[in-house]
């Protein structure tokens, strides 16, 4: 049986029945006035996990790391820390640090000082301190930047002296509120992996609240995406991508290609939907296929499916139309094929090779084809 | 600056300043003056600054007003920048409209309504009039200045600042101290300044509070004026003058650096 996506993953107490969850939010509602911000959600996340919250803004990801930071009590349910319950314990009892989304970093103190705020706090006596100082400074490579003040480093650095100072206490489990959206897009793939080194090395659970998906993809072990107070799907990576539950979650993660229909026939393993571009067969999700009827969604990524200039033989599904917009992006190239239906489809090619024969233009009439298990069947 | 120095603007200028600056320039100028009578000129002179100091009541009075502004202002401090904070921090509280119209009303309140209803204040609940009153009084309608100043500079505080503080343990009082005050402390002195120079300004209210023995040093002036102009109240002014322009400048001074400061991060 082949499993989903490119990696194997050996981090899965997700899947483990005895293992005892590091955080749970247990029926957790939250309401600003009349405002539902977290709906009676239910979550549990394990010790060392990279998990990451994303959705758009207003769909309550952020609400959810500040009531467990404690800037927010639930206005509802109970969240539970290593066993123990949070209610009513204040932000700064709480064993938990949180990196925030502007740094937070104070102003009047020195990058070093800002460190050791919550280690003075906790009463650490001065040579610990320092030694620890120096450590994290060490940890984030700005040993040269101890007695700059906040506003004389630039964006990346402050990122990090902020990372530093969240850590410094050795929290079991560090919150980050879009911990790197103030950053460009170079320097943010960078961060990314230093991040995944950093809670590796450090042994922590990491809580990511992002609405860029790549940076959620590449970073966690499981991905919650959450619409409007609920979480819609909770998964791997791969799952989310390759597997998701909706047509909410198909569309909120990378692109998605979504054609409607009727289901037509169904076995144990496919599901035949047809709609006005005629009859289309894709993976059945989960193991009850849908009644003969009802209405369906087709799912599909663009770089599932197969160009072609002539119409492709012996293949479960293939789809004729006009190029209606196509772009060079380097690595790829993407085609917005209009089908006779009026529906756009987008397919994607690798650009494997530099040259390219008789390359495809527009306004020419192309073929895209794929295999019942490039796509799923949705049901909503 | 856009648009260019017309003679239309240059002219303007001039006669703008010259209508309000013209009288304390020559204010100025007479208390140099060798002659005891005001308005004609006979030489340059220190003279009448080194008679003022031999001038008992009107050292007493300087006296009086500089322990009034000191004790007001940092009072008016303290308890203005309480209400800044109460009114950016809890923008939900019942009543918040109500709080903030109360704190902002001495602002356009007529001081001589203000310096009215604390009399009769005072001598309903049978307060002694003198120092204290006048200090009282002082703090009352200062606090909302302080309030108006600090509010300005915590509207544009970054409030997780201080949520980080707590995230690393402070209590939030703590976080208060340690955190928000230090960052909002220039508005916070330039809001005393103000509180110090309205404070020695002041003649109306001070007037209809203050008692026996609490004389203040515009209320000496003022009494004198009425028997004569003497140099030597021309001495008084251009020194008043003096410390409240630096005081004006400094706060300035400190509210453009912070500015400036803000503007950078």
């Amino acid at each position: 049986m082949p499993s989903l996506g490119s990696i194997r993953r050996s981090f899965a107490p997700w899947d483990d029945p005895a293992a005892k969850p590091y955080i749970s939010f247990k029926n957790v509602t939250k309401r600003f006035g009349d405002f539902v911000a977290v709906d009676n959600l239910s979550l549990d996340v394990y010790e060392r996990e990279f998990f990451s919250l994303l959705g758009p803004s207003g769909c309550g990801k952020t609400t959810l790391l500040r009531m467990l930071a404690g800037f927010e009590e639930p206005t509802e349910g109970e969240i539970f820390l290593d066993g123990q319950s949070l209610k009513g314990v204040p932000p700064h009892k709480r064993p938990v640090n949180m990196m925030f989304q502007s740094y937070a970093l104070f102003p009047h103190m020195s990058v070093a000082d800002n460190i050791a705020f919550g280690l003075k706090q906790d009463g650490m006596e001065k040579g610990a301190r320092d030694e620890r100082v120096a450590q994290m400074l060490k940890l984030v490579k700005l040993e040269e930047f101890a007695k700059r003040k906040p506003d004389q480093l630039s964006g990346g650095q402050r990122q990090r002296v902020a990372l530093a100072r969240a850590v410094a206490k050795r929290p079991k489990l560090l919150l980050l509120d879009e911990p790197l959206g103030a950053l460009d897009k170079k320097l943010r793939e960078e961060t990314q992996f230093e991040l995944m080194d950093l809670q590796q090395q450090l042994g922590l659970t990491f809580m990511i609240v992002t609405h860029d998906q790549e940076e959620a993809m590449t970073m966690s072990d499981r991905i919650a995406v959450m619409d409007k107070g609920i979480i819609a799907q909770i998964g791997t990576p791969a799952e989310i991508y390759e597997a998701p539950n909706s047509r909410y979650v198909a569309d909120f993660i990378g692109s998605g290609n979504i054609l409607e229909g009727n289901v037509a026939s169904s076995d144990d393993a496919h599901v035949t939907i047809k709609g006005g571009d005629g009859e289309i067969v894709g993976a059945l999700r989960g193991s009850k296929a849908p009644a003969n009827g009802e209405a369906a969604w087709f799912a599909i990524r663009p770089e599932k499916m197969q160009v072609s200039r002539s119409k492709p033989e012996n293949v479960d599904n293939a789809l004729e139309g006009e190029v209606w917009d196509i772009a060079y992006l380097g690595d790829m190239t993407i085609i917005n094929l209009k089908l006779d239906s009026g529906n756009v489809v987008q397919a994607s090619m690798i650009n494997r090779s530099r040259l390219v024969e008789d390359p495809i233009g527009y306004d020419e009439r192309i073929w895209l084809s794929f295999s019942a298990d490039s796509g799923l069947v949705l049901e909503r | 600056m856009t648009g260019r120095w017309s003679w239309f603007n240059i002219t303007s200028v001039v006669v703008g300043f010259t209508f309000l600056y013209l009288p304390i320039v020559l204010l100025v100028i007479f208390s140099f003056n060798e002659s005891r009578l005001v308005t004609v000129w006979a030489g340059f002179s220190t003279k009448w600054y080194g008679e003022l100091f031999q001038n008992q009541g009107i050292l007493d009075a300087a006296w009086v007003t500089i322990r009034v502004a000191l004790i007001s202002a940092s009072v008016a401090t303290v308890l203005g920048t309480l209400a800044a904070v109460a009114l950016v921090r809890f923008p939900r509280f019942n009543g918040r409209t109500v709080f903030t119209g109360m704190v902002y009303a001495p602002l356009v309140m007529p001081e001589v309504i203000t310096g009215l209803s604390l009399l009769l204040l005072f001598v309903a609940i049978n307060f002694a009039r003198g120092f204290w009153t006048v200090t009282l009084a002082h703090i009352t309608f200062s606090l909302c200045f302080v309030a108006v100043v600090v509010q300005s500079r915590l509207v544009s505080f970054d409030k997780s600042l201080e949520e980080a503080a707590q995230d690393l343990g402070c209590p939030p009082f703590q976080a208060f101290m340690k955190v928000t005050l230090p960052v909002i402390f220039p508005a916070v002195i330039s809001g005393w300044m103000l509180a110090f120079t309205l404070s020695l300004d002041d003649l109306v209210i001070a007037s209809f509070t203050s008692g026996p023995g609490a004389t203040t040093l515009p209320m000496k002036i003022y009494s004198q004026v009425r028997l004569g102009v003497t140099p030597e109240i021309n001495a008084v002014c251009t020194i008043l003058i003096a410390i409240v322009t630096s005081g004006v400048l400094i706060a300035t001074i400190l509210n453009k650096r912070r500015n400036m400061q803000h503007k950078h991060n």
